[in-house]
């Protein structure tokens, strides 16, 4: 080859090197920019976790477990009250929407494919995100305005609305894994489509439905705003679920803003026992899901 | 051409005898069949009934929150969301800096974290080792497993602090010419909440990124690779410019989340209903004075507006939500939009 072609071609391939340089640099730079990122989520999340048991495990005790509150300012007591509301709200809750969201998916999954299906798909989903304090605005006004007073059965209605669409799409979700075979197995013995899809269909995909059901669950159990105007908040023990009933997070709320250290520190032990309750949902759930029949097909 | 039709072999005649044991027969399997035919029917009546129940919760409330603040939009009609005047006890209702808190927390939430939001979704998808890709999704939607109330009282005694001492004497020296970050260094006010915001809109967008980002057909990345793409470039013109409806979906997703989130926010924004430029400042959100003045409210006139706030905010995210669902489903599913040509 000529020399001056040969400076040439040695030309072409510095500035080739040098282009390919800097998309490798930019490769590299995207890769870092979005690893940082992770690592930036991560951080509050770990900050939080971090926050909740340093502060929350010091002011954990019997007493915070077993005792009411005090009145302001006294310290000592604890939120055994709210933790028993919180379970009877959320019982109220379950009661109204599992049966709603399960029944939602199952029509979703097995009735409707066409335009009306899409149409109650679209609306889930739409109530999906109306917020909660709205939520717990229309349950007032449904619940406490009409009976003029506030009630465990107003929250748990709120939160009974708030988990059906989760678990109608997470319902309708499972059965849809289902594979379509073990559906015409079971109408060609004969059996009716009632039962198959009872016995069969919904059997099979159990774990996760409960997957859903539980997601669905540990989401409102942390659900303050809807039950800011609905149970309101209960100092002393309450068992009457048409009565003003304590929750855990309305405690926290409460104690959270209110000007006193032992507050604060109870409010944090509350914190802490109710995103052990939360997370300990999640996992539970996390254990269910991998053992289950349709694991593999997730 | 045409064939004559074959002979039907004569029909055996049967005795009466036989006859009437088949139509035992046949009675004995209809019985059944009568029967399992209206228990499918009361059971689909009854899923039916389940599926509708949405319809109904959501007219209801849209009835409720309409009859419940007519005295209100009776009474200032439109103006009720340009009036700056918040005076419960003068009687004079104006929700305008409610509207405005509102956009602006969620404003400074979505610039936070929907870098954040698609850079986790992009390494999660496209860059993780497999092995940490279970990991790190589930750790990362822990972060919408908290609770905002939670949120609340970390910001109120760890994040405000933090924020007062170390984050806003930084903005103000080195941007405070913008006019955005000047004045008292409260900690308590608009950035915090939208700091905490952003934290909780984070999973969320990461979470409906990657589902979009999944639905994206494996041939494109493989065509970009085959091209002499390095790893960005096929994610910049495969993955993403194919997934843009979707991920625009999943902001607004984020931005509805944001608009209606109450409690953290309620908890670190001051509550105080001013419109004011610097973002150090305190301010009152739609939800927030909601949350605070609902369940004290004296008056008829008092609650109504409060409601017509809610119904304001209900209509809002009614719109924002049914916007994103259509774009994401659009990438995901080609339901109901049209699908893309490919």
């Amino acid at each position: 080859m000529p020399s001056s072609n040969g400076e040439i071609h040695a030309q072409e391939a510095k500035r080739i090197s040098l282009r390919d340089r800097y998309r490798r640099f930019k490769n590299h730079l995207a890769t870092a920019l979005a690893l940082g990122a992770v690592l930036l989520v991560l951080a509050p999340l770990i900050a939080v976790l971090t926050y909740l048991v340093l502060k929350g495990i010091g002011s954990l005790n019997l007493a915070f477990l077993t005792k009411i509150p005090t009145p302001p300012g006294e310290v000592g007591g604890g939120m055994a009250n709210a933790i028993v509301g919180s379970g009877i709200i959320l019982l109220i809750g379950s009661v109204i929407g599992v049966p709603l969201g399960i029944g939602c998916g199952i029509f979703l999954a097995e009735y409707a494919r066409g335009r009306f299906g899409n149409a109650i798909r679209f609306v889930s989903d739409v109530l999906n995100g109306v917020p909660s304090i709205v939520i717990g605005m229309a349950a007032y006004a449904i619940f406490v305005l009409r009976q003029s007073h506030y009630s465990a059965v107003a929250g748990g209605f709120a939160l009974g609305i708030m988990m059906v669409p989760t678990i109608a799409r997470s319902t309708e979700e499972m059965l849809l894994m289902v594979p379509h075979s073990i559906r015409e197995a079971a109408l060609g013995l004969g059996i009716p489509q009632w039962r198959s899809t009872l016995s069969i269909t919904l059997r099979t995909a159990t774990a996760g439905v409960i997957t859903g059901v539980m997601l669905a669950f540990a989401r409102v159990a942390g659900e303050t705003a809807p039950l800011l105007f609905t149970t309101l908040g209960n100092a002393f023990w309450n068992f009457n679920i048409n009565q003003a009933t304590a929750a855990l997070p309305l405690q926290i709320f409460s104690y959270a803003l209110s000007p006193y250290d032992d507050w604060h520190r109870q409010a944090w032990a509350g914190a802490l026992v109710l995103i052990i309750l939360i997370m300990g949902t999640v996992s539970v759930v996390r254990a269910v899901a991998k053992r289950g029949i349709l694991s593999g097909a997730r | 051409m045409s064939f004559a039709a074959p002979q039907s072999p004569p029909r055996p005649v049967l005795s009466v005898s036989q006859s009437t044991i088949i139509a035992k027969i046949r009675n004995f399997q209809d019985k059944p069949r009568v029967w399992s035919k209206f228990a499918d029917d009361a059971f689909k009546l009854l899923l039916l009934i389940c599926a509708v129940s949405i319809l109904v919760i959501l007219s209801l409330i849209c009835y409720e929150l309409i009859t419940r603040s007519h005295l209100s939009i009776a009474q200032f009609g439109f103006k009720f969301f340009l009036s700056e005047n918040w005076d419960p006890v003068a009687g004079d209702f104006g929700a305008f800096p409610f509207i405005y808190g509102t956009l602006v927390s969620s404003l400074i939430a979505l610039v936070l974290a929907v870098p954040l939001g698609l850079g986790v979704a992009v390494f999660l998808t496209e860059m993780c080792p497999r092995s940490l890709r279970g990991p790190l999704s589930f750790t990362t939607e822990l972060l919408a497993a908290v609770p905002s109330v939670v949120y609340g009282l970390w910001a109120i005694f760890v994040l405000a602090p933090f924020v007062r001492r170390y984050l806003e004497p930084v903005l103000a020296r080195y941007f405070g010419w913008t006019g955005l970050f000047s004045g008292p260094q409260f900690g308590i006010g608009m950035l915090s909440a939208g700091i905490i915001l952003a934290v909780m809109v984070v999973p969320i967008v990461s979470s409906i990124t990657r589902e979009v980002l999944t639905a994206v057909p494996q041939h494109q990345r493989e065509a970009a690779l085959a091209l002499g793409a390095t790893r960005w470039e096929m994610i910049r013109i495969a993955v993403l410019r194919n997934a843009r409806a979707g991920i625009l979906g999943a902001i607004i997703l984020g931005l509805g989340r944001a608009l209606g989130e109450t409690m953290a926010v309620t908890m670190v924004i001051g509550n105080n209903p001013q419109i004011v430029k610097s973002l150090f400042a305190p301010g009152y959100t739609m939800a927030s004075v909601i949350a605070n003045e609902f369940a004290e409210a004296p008056g008829e006139l008092y609650k109504s507006a409060l409601i017509e706030i809610g119904l304001a905010l209900f209509i809002v995210t009614i719109i924002v939500n049914a916007g994103a669902r259509l774009l994401v489903w659009s990438t995901t599913r080609g339901v109901p939009a049209r699908v893309h040509a490919q």
